[in-house]
């Protein structure tokens, strides 16, 4: 057993070495394996501890069967017939009960993080509520305690619990901060409410992503989660509930009221929760989660999106009138049936749309 | 494939179902049959019980279910289950008319277990309790219809059997047949006793 | 064709393949079919792979990739994995057992008609253009009415339940087969360890397939009646058709990786020449996998919001499995420690299957562990995991199987230098393939993803793993050039061709005649051939004198009545109800005529034993 012991020794530093070196591997704001917060730590630390009792499995595995295969090869004309051996009651109770001891060494702290985390902040004064409600590729965030909602980009204060609360406005799809926490389901039904909660120590915007099949789209239904600080965070709040004032060109205004508050709500104007929340849209990362402002102005993708939507995200709930696009260089009129003045005019707007905090 | 023809002709022996291999495999297999539908019936049950207090606006079961006429339903079945037990002493004994009235006997009381249960759906569905009102409804119909369908194929099928004993009379091919669907028919007996538990006593109660 | 106790026509040719009950030639057709179906889901395979060898690519779209994977997952699970597991079973257990044919022969037709029409069926929803492209699992309400409009999941739905009949009856017909057909002298712990395996499976397919049969119809009558089962607005629950589904789906997986097992103990012990190592504590880790295979569905679901206690309960379920599995692994390794391992195809993928499903396995105790599960759900790292068990398991030991058996099931040997080409092409794919996918999910990469942004590193893997799908691909392509080269061959085999059998299939001639046993051999202990030729002898001893064998006829009832439930199935699919009566007419009556007619069957003669009745 001494033996055993001084190898696990051993060979934990080089396990922990490859962990180290897995760890450099993906985006900081993107991988498992790199942590940004606790709830991704305790799960980053059970990964690493289950990972070096297997390794250490497939290694002693591994080398006996190297072992065997190159000891008791048969040599040409080798006719001789081995000793027929029935078991060897010895061993068989120690491989079955080696395994025992590692799984326990695994299932204890298992135990203890699935309660850890399993915690429920919702009457927790210092936790910040949010309510998430998926949809066919984008995502709604509600703050039910400021009565603010947005999407695609959730904003939370560094250094405080962050209590969700998730259901799905259709199909099942999981919500995902690689780098703060692992995914949960969002159910859709009755009784089927889900609660997790992630803390973010430091600052930063980290990337969220569907998890769930769900769809054609589901591929791209990403949302960045952006964590700043608690006066910041305060000073967005209150931006948010700031009246919206709607655009100049009484052109631009009645095709933006009839073609798009249809479904999406901007400030006060709130037609209910059909489509994403557009308040504080142009200071945004991205435009429908995917197309990075930092690419291309917020401008340039707004105007993009709004024209070929079904392309940019197959199968999402921005009308199209087909697939053949009607829209391009020199065409008169977009698939959302707005003309270029229009788009032009409504993309500015949007664009223009910057909260400040 | 060895089967022993020798009993063929002239004596059968005692358990004429088990006088060959095919005939106690034709049981084994059926048993592992039941097994299967034991399953089959234990997953709907399941999901009638995740279900069943989903009414929505359609009647509940409080409402619904009327204990006295299913009471009967239920004794009928457990009858038509004696009958099947008399009729499969008659086949032990070679008494091939006893067998045979015992068997119609079995029928009938089938018969009339189904013209019940579907008086009843029809009550029901006039009451505004129709496969599509509630996930109540869908799993109601769905666990106490596919018994129904059950009762339905035992009858047809013990009612060919019977047509069988009269043209071949009884021998080490038929009494098998004959002997798995009395199983068969203990089985759709059992899994409605759960059924008057599960769907209707513990409906009343709520 | 002599004279018989009663004339039954006997058919030649096409009819002879449409109308067989014979095992060895039911278990030739699943192979076939399961071939051809295992070549469609490859190919889907490849295409996945091809749209993802870089970011955004446009090789398929959005919903035509949705569809991919979802008829990958589906055929290659129930019309390939499992259809090939069935030709080994038929091709072997009887023979194994000591038996002429299986408890039910025409059962046993009607199984592969079944599932081939439900194989057929689900395939044509490519050319009917409306395919199923809600996962292979699934789930509601994505697959549900209000989502999947059209008749894409209708299809999934109507398939599988059509071969899930198949399988049933397989499940059933084995489990006779196994506990009363076994030759006078063999008990149970005198059963080879494969048969062992089929023998649990075909239990846990008993207990496990009418779970999904209740599945398939509750959705189904969501889809067509506007039932309510899982209409969320309704008061129906999606969470129980997940609940359902994994709780016909984990035993699915021990269906599918036990007989892979039972191949790897057979072929191991074969080519080392040696008793396989703790045989009875083999017999008791594979009872107690099954067993436990039971009570670990829900680390299916641990994201899906059960709770901690449900949780807590599932991880530590799901570990324990590891414990019987790893007696296997290690039994494995003594088996081969001291023997004279001689590498030839079959033992190659068996020695293969070893280490990498142990890479499959760890990976499985990982995501045991809920707290860490929450990150790899739904991610490539559980796609890495899954296929290392079930290719690197379950198709691997397929090979080593097809290798091995070859020459019972045709009468030739398959060459070796391609068989040991498809072997390191395969081999080495596959490793390509997969264990990058570990590290795609650990950086954040989910599964069924169409397409992904670049700049979040999963560009250089995803492309390295579509090379390793290729070089997957060109080793399937070897073994079928094998198969067709070794058909060429007409060299005659020997009863006993790798001269080391240990199990009563190599006891008579490649292929067997088509009683397979003149007379029953009498068992006199596990192992038993290779007892007898260690005493000297050259046959088994006899349990019976030699005498007119009785065997069932041909039937064409059971493609009928397959042809049957296919027309019902597309008749309540597309609201034709006449055809959909008129096919399930077609069926019972079938059904009915059997019950009516009986098979009095036919004698083969010892004078025509004596030419040899092929099969």
């Amino acid at each position: 057993m001494m033996n055993r012991w001084r190898v696990l020794k051993r060979l934990l530093p080089l396990v922990a070495g490859m962990a180290l070196l897995l760890s450099a591997c993906g985006r900081e704001d993107l991988s498992t394996l790199s942590p940004k917060g606790p709830v991704a730590q305790k799960q980053f630390d059970l990964m690493t501890l289950s990972i070096s009792i297997m390794a250490l499995v497939v290694v002693v595995v591994f080398a006996i069967c190297i072992y065997v295969l190159i000891r008791f090869r048969r040599r040409k004309g080798d006719n001789t017939v081995p000793k027929q051996v029935e078991g060897n009651h010895t061993l068989e109770i120690i491989w079955t009960v080696v395994p025992i001891i590692l799984l326990l060494i695994l299932g204890v702290p298992t135990i203890n993080t699935v309660f850890g985390l399993s915690k429920d902040y919702s009457k927790d004064p210092e936790a910040v509520q949010v309510t998430v409600t998926s949809h066919q590729y984008w995502w709604e965030f509600e703050y039910p305690e400021y009565g603010i909602k947005t999407a695609q980009e959730l904003i939370v204060p560094t250094g405080r619990k962050i209590q969700f609360k998730l259901a799905s406005g259709d199909v099942t799809h999981a919500f995902w901060i690689p780098s703060i926490g692992g995914k949960i389901d969002t159910n859709a039904g009755l009784g089927t409410t889900n609660k997790l909660y992630l803390e973010f120590p430091n600052e930063g915007v980290f990337r969220g992503k569907c998890a769930e099949l769900c769809g054609p789209s589901h591929a791209l239904m990403d949302f960045k989660a952006k964590a700043v600080n608690q006066a910041s965070f305060d000073r967005w709040v209150a931006a948010m509930k700031t009246p919206v004032s709607m655009p100049a060109d009484e052109n631009v205004k009645a095709a933006f009221e009839s073609k798009c508050l249809t479904c999406h709500a901007i400030g006060e104007t709130n037609a209910g929760s059909a489509a994403p929340n557009l308040t504080g849209v142009g200071s945004r990362l991205t435009v429908g989660g995917i197309l990075y402002n930092d690419e291309k102005s917020a401008e340039e993708n707004l105007k993009d999106w709004i024209a070929h939507a079904q392309t940019i995200k197959p199968g999402n709930q921005m009308p199209d009138v087909g697939t053949d696009v009607k829209y391009g260089p020199g065409k008169g009129t977009t698939a959302t049936g707005l003309t270029e003045e229009e788009l032009d005019g409504i993309a500015k707007y949007l664009a223009g749309q910057k909260l400040e905090y | 494939m060895s089967a022993h023809d020798h009993h063929l002709d002239g004596h059968l022996p005692h358990e004429p179902e088990k006088a060959t291999l095919e005939g106690r495999n034709k049981i084994l297999g059926f048993w592992l049959f039941l097994g299967a539908e034991t399953v089959l019936f234990g997953t709907l049950f399941a999901a009638f019980i995740a279900l069943r207090h989903q009414t929505l606006d359609g009647p509940t079961p409080d409402h619904l279910f009327e204990l006295p006429m299913v009471f009967a339903a239920t004794m009928i079945l457990l009858v038509s289950s004696l009958a099947s037990v008399f009729a499969v002493q008659a086949l032990h004994q070679h008494k091939v008319k006893a067998m045979i009235v015992w068997l119609i006997i079995t029928i009938l009381l089938g018969l009339s277990f189904l013209g019940l249960e579907i008086y009843e759906f029809n009550t029901y569905v006039s009451e505004g309790h129709k496969l599509t009102t509630s996930a109540f409804s869908s799993s109601f119909y769905t666990l106490v219809g596919f018994h129904g369908a059950h009762v339905a194929f035992g009858v047809l099928w013990i009612g060919l059997l019977i047509a069988q004993i009269f043209k071949k009379g009884l021998t080490v091919v038929t009494a098998p047949k004959i002997y798995v669907s009395a199983i068969y028919w203990h089985f759709i007996d059992v899994v409605w006793v759960f059924i008057f538990t599960v769907v209707y006593l513990m409906g009343k109660v709520g | 064709m002599a004279a018989h106790a009663h004339t039954v026509k006997r058919y030649r040719g096409l009819m002879d393949w449409l109308t067989t009950v014979d095992h060895k030639k039911i278990g030739i057709l699943y192979l076939i079919a399961g071939g051809l179906f295992f070549l469609v889901g490859g190919l889907e395979a490849v295409l996945i792979r091809i749209q993802l060898i870089k970011p955004m690519n446009d090789f398929v779209g959005a919903d035509t990739f949705n569809q991919l994977i979802t008829m990958h997952g589906t055929t290659m699970i129930f019309l390939a994995a499992m259809p090939m597991l069935f030709a080994l079973m038929n091709a072997v257990i009887p023979l194994q057992i000591g038996a002429r044919d299986v408890a039910f022969p025409f059962l046993n037709s009607l199984g592969f008609w079944t599932f081939f029409a439900g194989g057929v069926l689900l395939n044509i929803s490519w050319f009917a253009g409306d395919i199923p492209d809600a996962g292979w699992t699934s789930y509601v309400p994505l697959a549900g009415p209000m989502y999947a409009g059209g008749h894409g999941v209708d299809y999934y739905l109507m398939g599988l339940q059509i071969a899930g009949i198949g399988t049933l009856l397989g499940g059933i017909n084995f489990m006779a087969t196994i506990i009363n057909m076994r030759a006078p002298g063999m008990s149970f712990m005198r059963m080879p360890m494969f048969t062992w395996t089929i023998f649990i499976t075909s239990a846990l397919i008993v207990f496990a397939f009418p779970v999904l049969t209740v599945g398939l119809v509750a959705l189904t009558f969501d889809r067509l009646f506007q039932a309510n089962f899982f209409e969320t607005g309704n008061g129906g629950n999606a969470v129980l058709w997940e609940h359902i589904f994994w709780v016909f789906g984990h035993p699915e997986v021990y269906i599918l990786i036990l007989p892979a097992f039972g191949v790897i103990s057979e072929v191991v012990s074969t080519f080392s020449r040696k008793r396989l190592f703790g045989y009875s504590s083999m017999v008791f880790a594979t009872v107690l996998i099954a067993f436990l295979g039971f009570m670990v569905w829900a680390h299916h679901m641990f994201t899906t919001g059960l709770g901690p206690v449900a949780n807590g309960l599932f991880s530590i379920a799901t570990m324990l499995i590891a414990v019987p599995t790893g007696v296997k692994i290690f039994n494995w390794l003594f088996t081969l420690w001291g023997g004279s391992i001689s590498f030839t195809s079959a033992s190659l993928f068996a020695i293969g299957f070893i280490p990498t499903f142990v890479m499959g396995g760890v990976t499985g105790v990982m995501l045991a562990v809920a707290p860490a599960d929450f990150q790899y759900h739904d991610t490539y790292f559980v796609v890495a995991h899954f296929h290392y068990v079930i290719v690197g398991g379950l198709i691997f030991g397929i090979f080593s199987g097809l290798h091995y058996w070859w020459p019972k099931m045709f009468g030739r040997v398959l060459n070796e230098k391609l068989g040991k080409a498809t072997f390191w092409t395969f081999f080495i794919g596959f490793h390509m393939t997969f264990f990058i996918q570990h590290f795609l999910g650990l950086i954040g990469m989910p599964r069924r993803v169409w397409t992904y942004l670049p700049g979040q590193g999963f560009d250089t893997m995803n492309a390295v793993s579509t090379v390793g799908a290729f070089l997957m691909g060109i080793g399937t392509i070897i073994f079928v050039v094998n198969v067709i080269v070794s058909a060429a061959n007409k060299k005659p085999v020997a009863d006993d061709p790798w001269e080391d059998g240990r199990s009563l299939e190599w006891s008579i001639p490649s292929p067997p005649p088509e009683y397979n046993f003149k007379q029953l051999p009498l068992v006199r202990s596990y192992d038993a051939w290779w007892n007898e030729k260690q005493k000297g002898n050259t046959e088994m001893p006899p349990a019976e004198p030699v005498g007119p064998i009785h065997m069932p006829s041909p039937s064409i009832l059971p493609l009928i009545m397959s042809i049957g439930l296919f027309a019902a199935a597309l008749g309540f699919m597309y609201d034709h109800l006449i055809i959909a009566i008129a096919g399930l007419v077609v069926t019972f009556g079938s059904m009915f005529c059997r019950s009516v007619f009986d098979d009095h069957g036919f004698h083969i003669e010892p004078e025509e034993q004596e030419k040899g009745v092929h099969a």
